[in-house]
């Protein structure tokens, strides 16, 4: 039995694609993959139409695919992330279909339970080989976890793995195997090394951001979670790094053993790890090098599936066992509802990826934002759409205060004990009109750009053109 | 009435905005980008024409490039980028 194929060509036909087919891609090479666009257009050149592109996130990288879409070639976008370029170009309309936004855990649950059946996967492999076990601890692009990646392995009718270093059977460190393998192609590279690692973010120097990120690991101290066990996920923001950082000198000043860091995982987490304050890290996604080398290097460094991470469908994921999560956002409401999709002007630039996700589970879900960015103010009456829904949140961190979700009253009388100044978030929507002017706001349009599926499969909000 | 020559003042970071000014034949233009152009874009259009007129400030074209500036920002910009283009004007009189 021979998984190798030659040429990508030879794949896309043998693996039956066809009009109107449906395939799917991961993002572990983020900003740095060329496999979606080397596959989008071996397809576009063998003259295919109407095709639904399922990929987990979709970077500035992928610019290529929004003329695939003019072209007829693509007709359809399932996602769970797009960035600020390319959600530029489905902001103007190009697309005529709904984008649907799902979340990272949303996305792997509707893979399996057949809502968004995948007729082939292409899976960017930095190593596998040549029946198809593959990882992406190893080769020149790394990428560490391979964790969106598994579903589309165990569910698509076909597989092909497009890897840049092939080795010989068998592959002992893998993670994905061959058991869902159908072919195999070797190409020169998959990615740019560079653009890989390209989410990472410094902790911010900014001084409004230094006072949120302290307020925050405040926050977390006075909430009573901050005890042996204790379990965290951050996001990659300036901030919430920050954030992380205070919450580290809390946890080894006291003495506190953390059970386990989960998530998108930075360098600053692999540091927590190793400093004593997790037991392990659960890591569906390697933001940095130092995280790659981490999960390649030490077994308390695990790598989870999309499922395994967040599914709602799984009988349990590791975001129900989280203690507190710090999350970011373009706009919030005086309802806690969340804005991540959009900027302020109404233009996609992001998704969920997990933030309904971990925000659901964790026992504690925290907003790090400040008043306003840009003179836009960030609490508004109503955001622009609805991206995690305002009953997961419970507190909202400013550098004018702390607002907690009303439905929470004994958190928030746990934090004003533990000196936290709590403020009504109709004052911090106050405060921030009051610095900004008031904006004149966004009129929506009668087009559906997008869809944001909750977790759950439910439509939360729907995303209209501006006027 | 001193002489204006062209002058310019602020940045093109974020929070910040970028203005030129300089003397034109007849009338005020008044050139504005901004991020928040939706949102504050009339506003900032109506600032910078108070702000030459109360200097008596006419003849002028006006460039703003802004980033989503405050008020006080746009100000504080503002008065500089009318000092400076007198000063000049002064100076290379």
């Amino acid at each position: 039995m021979d998984k190798v194929v030659k040429t990508l060509r030879e794949a896309i036909q043998l693996a039956g694609v066809k009009d109107g087919s449906r395939i799917s891609f991961h993002h572990h090479l983020r900003n740095g993959d060329y496999v979606l666009n080397m596959v989008m257009d071996e397809i576009a050149s063998m003259g295919y139409k109407d095709i639904s592109v399922n990929a987990s996130s979709l970077f500035d990288c992928h610019l290529p695919l929004a003329d695939h879409i003019r072209s007829g070639v693509v007709t359809e976008l399932i996602t769970d992330y797009m960035s600020g370029g390319i959600g530029a170009q489905i902001s103007e309309g190009i697309l005529e279909k709904p984008v649907q936004f799902r979340t990272h855990g949303g996305r792997p649950a509707d893979i399996i339970k057949g809502v968004t059946p995948i007729d082939v996967a292409f899976i960017a492999a930095p190593t596998a080989d040549t029946m198809g076990n593959m990882t992406g601890k190893i080769g020149k692009s790394a990428c560490g976890s391979l964790g969106y990646a598994f579903a589309d392995a165990m569910c698509a009718k076909k597989v092909v793995v497009i890897t840049d270093n092939l080795v010989p059977h068998p592959l002992a460190m893998r993670s994905i195997d061959e058991t869902y393998v159908d072919y195999v192609v070797a190409v020169d590279a998959i990615g740019n090394p560079a653009g890989i690692v390209s989410g990472t973010t410094k902790i911010t120097r900014d001084p409004v951001g230094l006072v949120m990120a302290q307020t925050a690991a405040n926050v977390i101290q006075a909430s009573g979670l901050l005890k042996d066990g204790f379990s965290f996920q951050t996001g990659a923001g300036g901030a919430t790094l920050a954030a992380a950082q205070f919450l580290k000198g809390i946890m080894l000043k006291e003495g506190i053993k953390g059970s386990f860091g989960c998530g998108g995982i930075t360098g600053y987490m692999v540091d927590m790890l190793n400093e004593g304050c997790f037991q392990s890290l659960i890591d569906v996604q390697c933001f940095d090098l130092k995280a790659v080398e981490s999960i390649r290097t030490n077994p308390n460094h695990t790598e989870v599936s999309a499922m395994h991470y967040a599914s709602p469908d799984a009988k349990s994921a590791a975001v129900d066992s989280l203690d507190v999560v710090l999350l970011g956002a373009t706009e919030i409401d005086t309802d806690f509802n969340v804005n991540v999709h959009t900027n302020s002007s109404g233009k996609i630039m992001g998704g969920s990826g997990g933030h309904s996700d971990t925000a659901a589970g964790a026992k504690l879900a925290m907003i790090i934002a400040p008043l306003s960015r840009a003179r836009l103010p960030i609490v508004t009456d109503h955001v622009f759409c609805k991206s995690t829904p305002g009953s997961t949140i419970d507190v909202l961190v400013t550098q004018k205060g702390v607002a907690v979700n009303p439905a929470r009253p004994e958190l928030a009388a746990r934090l004003k004990e533990g000196g936290i100044k709590v403020v009504d978030i109709f004052e911090l929507k106050e405060a921030a009109e009051k610095l900004c002017g008031m904006p004149k706001p966004l009129v929506k349009g009668d087009r559906v750009l997008a869809d944001i599926i909750y977790r759950d499969g439910t439509l939360l909000d729907r995303i209209y053109n501006v006027r | 009435m001193s002489t204006l020559k062209k002058a310019s003042c602020g940045t093109m970071e974020s929070s910040d905005a970028y203005m030129e000014l300089e003397p034109i034949a007849a009338g005020v233009q008044i050139d504005l980008q901004s991020v928040v152009e939706h949102q504050f874009g009339d506003s900032i259009r109506a600032l910078a024409a108070d702000m030459l007129q109360q200097e008596g400030i006419d003849n002028v074209s006006l460039r703003i490039v802004d980033r989503g500036a405050l008020e006080c920002t746009l100000r504080a910009r503002l008065e500089t980028l009318i000092a400076r283009a007198r000063e000049a004007g002064g100076a290379n009189a």
